[in-house]
Parts: C-alpha cells; sequence; structure tokens
C-alpha cells in the first residue's frame, strides 16, 4: 500500500497544478465525507489528497448584483443554512442540502461533493437541477461552465475531465412570483438514503406557470432534468390535469433498477406522487414570493 | 420488605454506569489494550456453500509482521455423531461455526485467522491464503430449504429417514385439536412469513486476548463470561481453571452476544503467537456472519365458538436456523398459545438449515414469530365473531390454574390485568383520523432462573459493595443496589454493584432468559439476610448479650427484648469500625440453581397511519401494558418496554435480509439495513402492572423480552383497520404495502 500525500493549497491555480499533475491518483478533499469513508473501507486509495477548503473561492457563498447566488464547491451544508439570505431565496435547495446525511456531517459536507460523488440519489442534485444551476469548473485548460445537470455521467462518474475540478454553483436570479422545493421518499424519517428524490422550481404570474424545472434523483443512472414534466407544468394554472401530465412526464421518464432499496414499479409509481406533492409546496410558496 | 413503603425497591435511582457511559468513558471492549498486543483478522469464505478441499497459510505465514495463523485444525473437533450441549449451543456446530470444517456453509464463514503487528498487515496476510473450494449449490430461504430437490447442507441430517434440511422438530399437544376443531362454529387459518433480523447492537463484537504461562485471560464483550470460559475451553481444550473471562462493559446485545465468534480465535492466536491478540468485527462482518434471529414461515389456525369461547388452536412453524441446527422453535411453539387457556392446542416448530449465518438468540427467541400469526388470527376471529379483539382476549386468557399447552400449570399471573388495563387505557377510545387504524396484540415469554452467585461485603469504613456474576445489560447493577439498600436499611449511595470476572465470583449463568434480576436478586437477599445475621451478632458481642436479642433496624443494631432500649443503636458503621475485634470480615456470599421464574404477559396498543400514496407507515402511539412482577427500578423496566416496542416496530415496517443472487447479504449496514431512527419512533407508553411473583423475595418476574412478543401483530392489526387489507408478511415496507394498497379489494 502506498503511501498518501496531502496538499492544501491556498489558490486555486496551484490545487489545478497539483491535481492535474497527479494524473488520476489525486482525490480532491472538502468535507471529506465520501472520500474519507471510502478510504477507511479500502475502497479508495488516492496517492495526493488536495484539500480545497484553504482556497477563498471555494469557501464563499456570494449573492451578486444581479440577484443571482455564487455557492463555492467547499461549502458546507451547515454553512449554507447558516446564510441570512440563501435559505429565503431557495428554500428548495436548502432543505435538499438539508438532508445531506445527518446534522453532525452537513458541518462537514458541501453540495459540491455531493455532486461529485456522482450518485443518482444525491438529496441537493435534484434540487439543482430544479434551481437550473450552472456549475463552474476548472482545469489545467483553464474554466468552463456547464448545467449542473450536465455534470453527472452515470453512478459514481462526472463529466469532469482529467483535471478538472468543480468551483463553484451559480443560481440564477429569481423572478417575482418564484418558489422551489425538495421531496424525497425514504423508508425512515432520516439518515436515510432517497429511493427517489424530486426537485421542483416554478415561476407563477396572475396563476398562470410561466416557467417550471424538474428534477428527479434515485429513477436512473444519474440525476435528470424532467423537461416533459416541465411543459406540461408551463403554461398552466397548476389544475389538476396539468399537475397529473407533469407527474405521467415523470414516471416516463424513470429508468430505475431493482436494488434492496427499492423497485422499478414502487420507484416510478412515487416519482409521480413526489412531483405533485413538490409541485403543490413550491406553488405555495411561489404564491408568497 | 416489599411493600409501597419501600425506600429504595421501585425507586428510579441514578444508574452507576450513567455517568461513565455518557461522557465516554466506560470501557467496552474494544477500549483495552496491552503492551505488546497484535491484531487478529479473519478470512471469510466468498462462497454461500462450498466443500474445502485444502487451504494454504504457507504464504501468510511467511509475510513479513504476521505472527500466527490459524484455521480450524487449531480448533477442537467434536465429532458429528455426539451432541456436547453448552446452554443452548451444541459443541459440534459451535467447532463449525467458528470457523469452517469440512465446508464453508454461508458467505462470510470464517475459513482462518491471522494475527499480525497492525490491521492492515493482518488484512494484507488474508489475501496471501490459498484456499481451494469445490463450490456447492447453495439455499438461502427456509422455504426453499425443505423442497425436495432442495441442496442439502448437512449429509449427517435425516428427516423421515431421508436427507434433509429439517434438522429438527418440537412438539406441544393439548386436548384433541380435531374434536376442537368439530366444536368450532368460526375457523380462521392463515400463513405467515417473517424476515430474519439482527440484535442490531451497537457495540460489534471485540475481544482482547492474552496467553501467558499456558494460562489465558480474555477482556471481551458479551452477555456471559462464565460462558466465554467455558465456550473457550471446549473450543480450544484449555481447562477452564486456565482461563480468567473478564466482562467489559456492554454496548447491547439482545441475546446476540450469548455466543462467541471471536474469544476462541483469539485465544488460539494468541497462544501461537505468544502476544495479547485484539480482534474487533465491523459491522459488515457482524451483518454477514452473526446470528440474527430466525426468519420464519408458519400457519395458525384457531376454532371458536360464537360466544368467542376457543375451542381449538393449531400452529406449524418454520424457522431457519441458519447454516447450523438451533433456531428458537421452542420460543415459537411454546409461547404462541401460552396466553390463552384452550383446550386443544397442536404447536409445531421445524428446525430449517440454510446457507446463511447461524442464528443466535434475539430477545423472547422465537417467540414473536409465534406471537405474530397467533395474534393476527386472533384479530380475524374478532372480526368475524363481532367481537372486541380484547374483549375475545380476556373471554380467554389464561389465569391462575390454566394448564398451557407447553406444560406447566400457571401460578398466579397478570396477563389479564394487562388487558382489563389496555381496555380501560384513554388511548384504547383515542379517536382516530382517515388513514389510521389501531391494533392489539398480547404476548407471553418463559422467563427464566438457573445459576447465580453474589457476595455482599462490608467494607471496614461501613459501606457495601456487591458482587455478582453476570453483564448488565438491562439495569441489574442499580436494581441490585436498590434491593441491597432496601435489605439493609442504608443509603442507595453507600453500595457499589461489581460485576466479578470468573476467578472473582462464584459460576453465574450468563444474561439472557430474563433471568438476571430474577435470580441475581435471590443470591443478594440470601447474602443481605447473612450479612444482616452477621451484624446482629456482633453487635450482640459488643453488648454482650444473646444474639437472638438483637434485631435490624433502618440501618442499626438495637437491642430487643429484656435489652430494648438498655444500649443505644448500632449504626452499620460503628459495628464495620469494630469487625476486627468483634470476630473478623464481615460478609457473604450465595450460590444457587434459581428456581420459580414465571411467566411474563403483556398487552399493546398501537396506532399507525399509512400514506396510501408512498405506502409509508407511520406510528402514532404505542402504549405497552405489561405484568412486571414488581418494578425494582422502574425507569429500567420503562425502557425495557420501550426498547422492545421500538425493536418491534423495526422488525414489523423496515428491517430485514436482502441477499443478492450470489446468496451474499447485500444490505450489510445500517443504511439499507432499516432500523428504526429516534424520529421514526413516537412516545412509547409503557404501563406496568405489578402482580408479584409469588416465587421470589421481592416478587420479580423477568421483564426485558415480553415487550418484543406482542408488537408485531399489534402493528400488523393496525395496518389492516387502517387500510382494509390484511397483511401476512413482514416486513410491511413500503413497496410491499403500496403493492397490497393497489391489489384489488379482497
Amino acid at each position: 500500500m502506498t503511501d498518501t500525500r496531502y496538499l492544501a493549497p491556498q489558490t486555486l491555480d496551484e490545487a489545478v497544478s497539483a491535481f492535474a499533475a497527479a494524473q488520476g491518483a489525486a482525490r480532491i478533499l472538502a468535507g471529506g465525507t465520501d472520500l474519507l469513508v471510502q478510504m477507511r473501507a479500502g475502497i479508495a486509495r488516492p496517492g495526493l489528497i488536495v484539500d480545497i477548503k484553504k482556497i477563498g473561492e471555494m469557501n464563499r457563498i456570494t449573492e451578486n448584483a444581479d440577484g443571482s447566488f455564487t455557492i463555492g464547491a467547499a461549502v458546507s451544508a451547515a454553512a449554507l443554512a447558516d446564510h441570512p439570505r440563501f435559505g429565503k431565496v431557495w428554500p428548495g435547495v436548502l432543505e435538499a442540502v438539508n438532508l445531506i446525511g445527518s446534522k453532525q456531517v452537513q458541518g462537514r459536507a458541501s453540495p459540491g461533493g455531493n455532486l461529485c460523488n456522482g450518485s443518482p440519489a444525491g438529496d441537493s442534485v435534484p434540487a439543482m437541477v430544479a434551481a437550473g444551476a450552472v456549475v463552474t469548473v476548472q482545469g489545467p485548460n483553464g474554466r468552463r461552465q456547464m448545467p449542473v445537470e450536465a455534470f453527472p455521467a452515470g453512478p459514481g462518474k462526472t463529466n469532469l475531465a482529467p483535471g478538472e475540478i468543480l468551483v463553484s454553483f451559480t443560481l440564477p436570479a429569481r423572478p417575482a412570483g418564484s418558489g422551489d422545493a425538495y421531496l424525497r421518499m425514504i423508508p425512515r424519517t432520516e439518515m436515510d438514503i432517497a429511493v427517489v428524490g424530486c426537485g421542483v422550481s416554478l415561476t407563477m404570474k396572475d396563476g398562470v406557470c410561466t416557467a417550471a424545472r424538474v428534477g428527479l434523483g434515485a429513477v436512473a443512472p444519474t440525476v435528470m432534468l424532467v423537461e416533459d414534466a416541465a411543459k406540461a407544468l408551463i403554461g398552466s394554472r397548476l389544475e389538476p390535469a396539468a399537475i397529473e401530465a407533469a407527474a405521467a412526464a415523470c414516471r416516463a421518464a424513470c429508468r430505475p433498477i431493482n436494488d434492496k432499496r427499492g423497485t422499478i414499479a414502487y420507484r416510478t409509481k412515487v416519482a409521480g406522487v413526489l412531483l405533485k406533492r413538490t409541485v403543490a409546496i413550491a406553488a405555495e410558496r411561489a404564491s408568497r414570493s | 420488605m416489599n411493600d409501597m413503603s419501600n425506600k429504595w425497591i421501585g425507586k428510579s435511582t441514578i444508574r452507576p454506569d450513567g455517568a461513565e457511559k455518557v461522557t465516554g468513558r466506560a470501557a467496552y471492549a474494544a477500549d483495552t489494550n496491552m503492551p505488546g498486543m497484535i491484531w487478529g483478522k479473519v478470512l471469510r469464505s466468498p462462497h454461500p456453500h462450498a466443500r474445502i478441499i485444502s487451504i494454504n497459510t504457507a504464504k501468510a505465514e511467511a509475510h513479513p509482521g504476521v505472527k500466527a495463523v490459524v484455521t480450524h485444525k487449531d480448533v477442537v473437533d467434536f465429532p458429528l455423531d455426539k451432541s456436547v450441549m453448552l446452554g443452548i449451543q451444541d459443541m459440534r456446530w459451535m467447532c463449525r461455526n467458528i470457523m469452517a470444517r469440512e465446508k464453508a456453509l454461508f458467505h462470510g464463514h470464517p475459513i482462518a485467522a491471522i494475527a499480525a503487528i497492525s490491521e492492515k498487515v493482518a488484512a494484507e496476510a488474508l489475501q496471501l491464503i490459498e484456499v481451494e473450494y469445490e463450490v456447492l449449490p447453495w439455499v438461502i430461504d427456509a422455504e426453499d430449504a425443505i423442497k425436495p430437490d432442495a441442496p442439502i447442507l448437512h449429509d449427517f441430517i435425516k428427516f423421515d429417514g431421508k436427507p434433509s434440511n429439517i434438522a429438527g422438530k418440537l412438539e406441544h399437544k393439548l386436548g384433541d385439536v380435531d374434536k376442537g376443531f368439530a366444536e368450532a362454529e368460526v375457523v380462521v387459518e392463515r400463513s405467515f412469513r417473517t424476515a430474519p433480523v439482527h440484535q442490531g447492537y451497537i457495540e460489534t463484537h471485540a475481544c482482547l486476548v492474552s496467553v501467558a504461562d499456558g494460562k489465558a485471560t480474555i477482556w471481551s464483550s458479551s452477555q456471559g463470561q462464565f460462558m466465554v470460559r467455558a465456550m473457550c475451553s471446549y473450543l480450544t481444550g484449555l481447562p477452564q481453571s486456565d482461563i480468567r473471562a473478564i466482562p467489559a462493559e456492554i454496548g447491547g446485545g439482545f441475546g446476540g452476544k450469548t455466543i462467541v465468534y471471536l474469544e476462541p480465535v483469539a485465544l488460539l492466536l494468541a497462544k501461537k503467537s505468544g502476544r495479547p491478540v485484539k480482534m474487533v468485527m465491523t459491522r459488515e462482518e457482524v451483518m454477514r456472519a452473526t446470528g440474527p434471529t430466525s426468519g420464519s414461515f408458519s400457519t395458525v389456525k384457531i376454532g371458536a365458538k360464537k360466544d368467542g369461547t376457543i375451542v381449538a388452536a393449531q400452529g406449524t412453524f418454520y424457522l431457519q436456523a441458519g447454516a447450523l441446527p438451533g433456531s428458537p422453535i421452542r420460543g415459537a411453539a411454546g409461547c404462541a398459545f401460552a396466553p390463552y387457556n384452550i383446550p386443544n392446542v397442536h404447536s409445531l416448530g421445524f428446525d430449517v438449515v440454510s446457507n446463511r449465518s447461524k442464528v443466535a438468540a434475539y430477545r423472547a427467541p422465537g417467540a414473536p414469530i409465534g406471537a405474530y400469526g397467533v395474534e393476527c388470527v386472533l384479530d380475524e376471529v374478532a372480526e368475524k365473531l363481532g367481537m372486541d379483539p380484547l374483549a375475545l382476549r380476556l373471554k380467554n386468557a389464561a389465569e391462575e390454574g390454566t394448564k398451557a399447552a407447553h406444560g406447566p400449570v400457571y401460578p398466579r399471573i397478570g396477563y389479564k390485568e394487562t388487558i382489563e388495563a389496555a381496555m380501560a387505557h384513554p388511548h384504547y377510545s383515542a379517536p382516530l383520523g382517515p388513514n389510521q387504524g389501531r391494533g392489539v396484540a398480547s404476548g407471553f415469554w418463559f422467563n427464566a432462573g438457573g445459576e447465580s452467585s453474589a457476595q455482599v461485603n462490608i467494607t471496614e469504613d461501613g459501606n457495601v459493595v456487591v458482587t455478582t456474576g453476570h453483564p448488565d445489560i438491562g439495569g441489574s447493577r442499580a436494581s441490585i443496589a436498590n434491593i441491597t439498600a432496601e435489605l439493609l436499611g442504608i443509603d442507595y449511595k453507600r453500595v457499589s454493584v461489581l460485576i466479578g470476572d470468573t476467578a472473582t465470583i462464584g459460576y453465574s449463568n450468563l444474561t439472557g432468559g430474563s433471568r438476571v434480576l430474577f435470580a441475581s436478586a435471590m443470591v443478594v437477599t440470601q447474602s443481605s439476610e447473612k450479612v444482616i445475621t452477621q451484624l446482629k451478632e456482633r453487635a450482640a458481642k459488643i453488648w454482650k448479650i444473646d444474639p437472638e436479642a438483637v434485631i435490624w433496624d433502618n440501618g442499626e443494631a438495637r437491642p430487643a427484648g429484656a435489652n430494648a432500649g438498655q444500649f443505644p443503636p448500632l449504626s452499620l458503621k460503628e459495628i464495620a469500625a469494630k469487625a476486627t475485634e468483634t470476630g473478623g470480615p464481615i460478609g457473604a456470599g450465595v450460590q444457587l440453581n434459581t428456581t420459580g421464574a414465571e411467566g411474563g404477559f403483556a398487552t399493546h396498543i398501537c396506532d399507525v397511519e399509512v400514506d396510501p400514496e408512498l405506502g409509508t407507515v407511520k406510528v402514532l402511539r404505542y402504549t405497552s401494558f405489561q405484568d412486571v412482577g414488581r418494578a425494582v427500578h422502574p425507569a429500567y423496566v420503562e425502557g425495557q418496554m420501550q426498547g422492545g416496542a421500538a425493536q418491534g416496530i423495526g422488525w414489523a415496517l423496515n428491517e430485514e435480509y436482502i441477499y443478492n443472487a450470489k446468496g451474499q447479504v447485500d444490505n450489510p449496514a445500517f443504511l439499507d439495513y432499516r432500523m428504526p431512527v429516534c424520529s421514526d419512533l413516537p412516545m412509547l407508553d409503557a404501563v406496568m402492572l405489578e402482580i408479584p411473583n409469588p416465587k421470589h423475595p421481592q416478587g420479580v418476574r423477568g421483564v426485558g423480552e415480553v415487550p418484543l412478543v406482542p408488537p408485531l401483530a399489534a402493528i400488523s392489526n393496525a395496518m389492516y383497520r387502517a387500510t382494509h387489507k390484511r397483511f401476512y408478511a413482514l416486513p410491511m415496507s413500503p413497496p410491499r404495502v403500496l403493492e397490497k394498497l393497489e391489489q384489488a379489494a379482497e
């Protein structure tokens, strides 16, 4: 067994060059709530650990002048919960982030790590997808951006190019009349992993849905944006037929597996149920914003 | 000595182990370390069923840092043709369970073990052991294991003269069931299935063993240091007098630590290497290779008259034993009908082996399985009769003088009181909302007596040290301190209760069967009475009067009779200060094989709410009513009742072993083996009914196991009221509930 080196660079450039130079033998450490567990279990044996928590940009939550939010990749769930404004603008994203692990885990765990872990069941991801978050990544060839739903590539896999590091999420400005929500199905009430997760973001104007995004988790190899569900909602007054059509679109989008956490039939049904319940919460929030 | 004027018995005194535990200072087995200590690790079978052709350990032994390697060749062999029992365990199976001999019988079965200078080196060296297997067809579920074409695990097991996976049968008969059913006006017969569930103790198995000059010292987490000593003696060949087993503080057992896995292996590694060897299981090892309780399938048939009189009952219970015989069929078949006065009973249990880890005891072993079927069928009988389900139970409840199918004629028991208390409780008539339902069920557990030893010593400064021989897993230290303080008439804080090791206290049977307070209170009471006799003698000596003329009252010796008032009383402190000149140390020990542990009964009420779209179940309210004999320490008794209900809720709703297509446990961790967490449970209310056991000095009945007997059926019956669907299989997990709800109306 080889030894593991540990680096905690102060700048992103240093982090990227050390990470890229290790040629796949390195792992990024933010909260470590996935990485350290994998190392203890013998699943991960990195030659180099690059701790990104000392990099300013990675640790910042910024409410930009245009109303958008930028969240550094190492920002912990607890720090996001403590932010005076974020949870007011994006209550659904925050409630999803607050479902990662347990209260204790959230002191370290970050939404950035949740995304990079590549799990189709990561709780924050469907909410980020619904929010229309864009991620910034940086690698040896510079910076680029992509929609969050384009980031995961399959269970445990991402579309980061070799040497690239997740830098931040940017969530767009919220028009008046907007609301978001996240619900997941778990057999217990906490300390569990999503059997299905559903994030919804809506904008309502004069009783009509003018914008909608739906993210679904744990029902396919990656978290998905369900565009057909959004289409069913946009232009409607969220009447039962529109919501039923959106639920049907969610069920149709499901490509789940039978495993120890749920059956194909169960996950598919539940995706539709959660869509309806999540829309109801998001719409209620939109009416108050 | 035992009434409501008691000062300490019946008080929830501060538990002596509490501060240590909540501040992290309590020493569990894995906290023990020694100079020169090395680490043991186990190589486990990758196959659920395979013949072991050869094991080559040469490369591993040559690996730098490896100090010892053991295989089945180092373990004492118990030939298959002769049973050697230690408690409920047969050493033929134990020697094969701790280290696979002829065959690997389940995925995770120990094949060899290595001790090395670090856990890392030991883990590396395990990979160097070469094992040649002949992989065999395997079978996981008991229902498959009894099919005619099932792979046979053990050639030596025969049933009806043919090789079989049915390893044993147990039958209880009372009256004539055929005649009884012929007389019945309502008959309900149903079949049930339960999944195997693990005890879920938070502390994984751990031990440290040192062997010096041929004498072994074992520090381990178990439910019985004397069980550990005897098992290790049998399995390693060391005489019991050369083994000292020291019990660590225990992080949960629930029956699962009435058996050994690591101790004899660590002993053999320590003996070979000459170094102290520590072994600590991972959670994954616990889930793959230690004993859950049985899964089961069963059929229960009950017949009643129109007035609700039950005239016949029949139950057949098939229980998974795991890879080696020994499932708790006695608990299932014996406890199933025990709460009822039924003239005609036939109860039948079958012990079925299959390629999964050997079962171990779990809180009232087998009884929840028996009660599940019976109490669900009773609910249907009550419905058919148009009777309240508790009224049906009350009408047929066993009482003093009832002859039970499993043998005894009951003395004074408190089953009826539990039903009456449940019927009168506000919970039973509280309103329910949509998708909500209320269920009830009852349960019985045998309870146990057996061997216990105690020593009660008065210290030179006039305080008290009590030593007993059983690990405290449910409040025995606090309860014994209450009893001792009461008997001696002194403050509770002046009594220290310790758990002796095998070298410092006489033989005591393990902590199990809800026996510990029953038995240890008896030996502590008799020891304390002897001490009081000595104290009176010492006072008489000081006063130069006849010992018969001294009484012990409220912690003091007083002259009585003709001498009354002649001398000022002598306190325990004053007598202790003069112990040397009045005859030497003051103290007494008693060792007994106790009898008279009468059965315990409980009735539970449970309210659930079902989410009809997701199939999730929320337990809204839960109240347990139990005949607890005498609640020596009420907070601990309530804790036992709440703990049993919580475990029952997990068993009923979400816990199960999931096997993959390769015959491996697919959920060997708490993330996917879903025990309830705090937020899954409502406040679990406990109503204690104190109907003293007439055969015990304090009226104690075992209280620890009955609480897990009624919940499975109580929750199932509540589910029926909430959904109008009968559930006949556990767990009632969300996918299964939703599937059932979507079936066409029955």
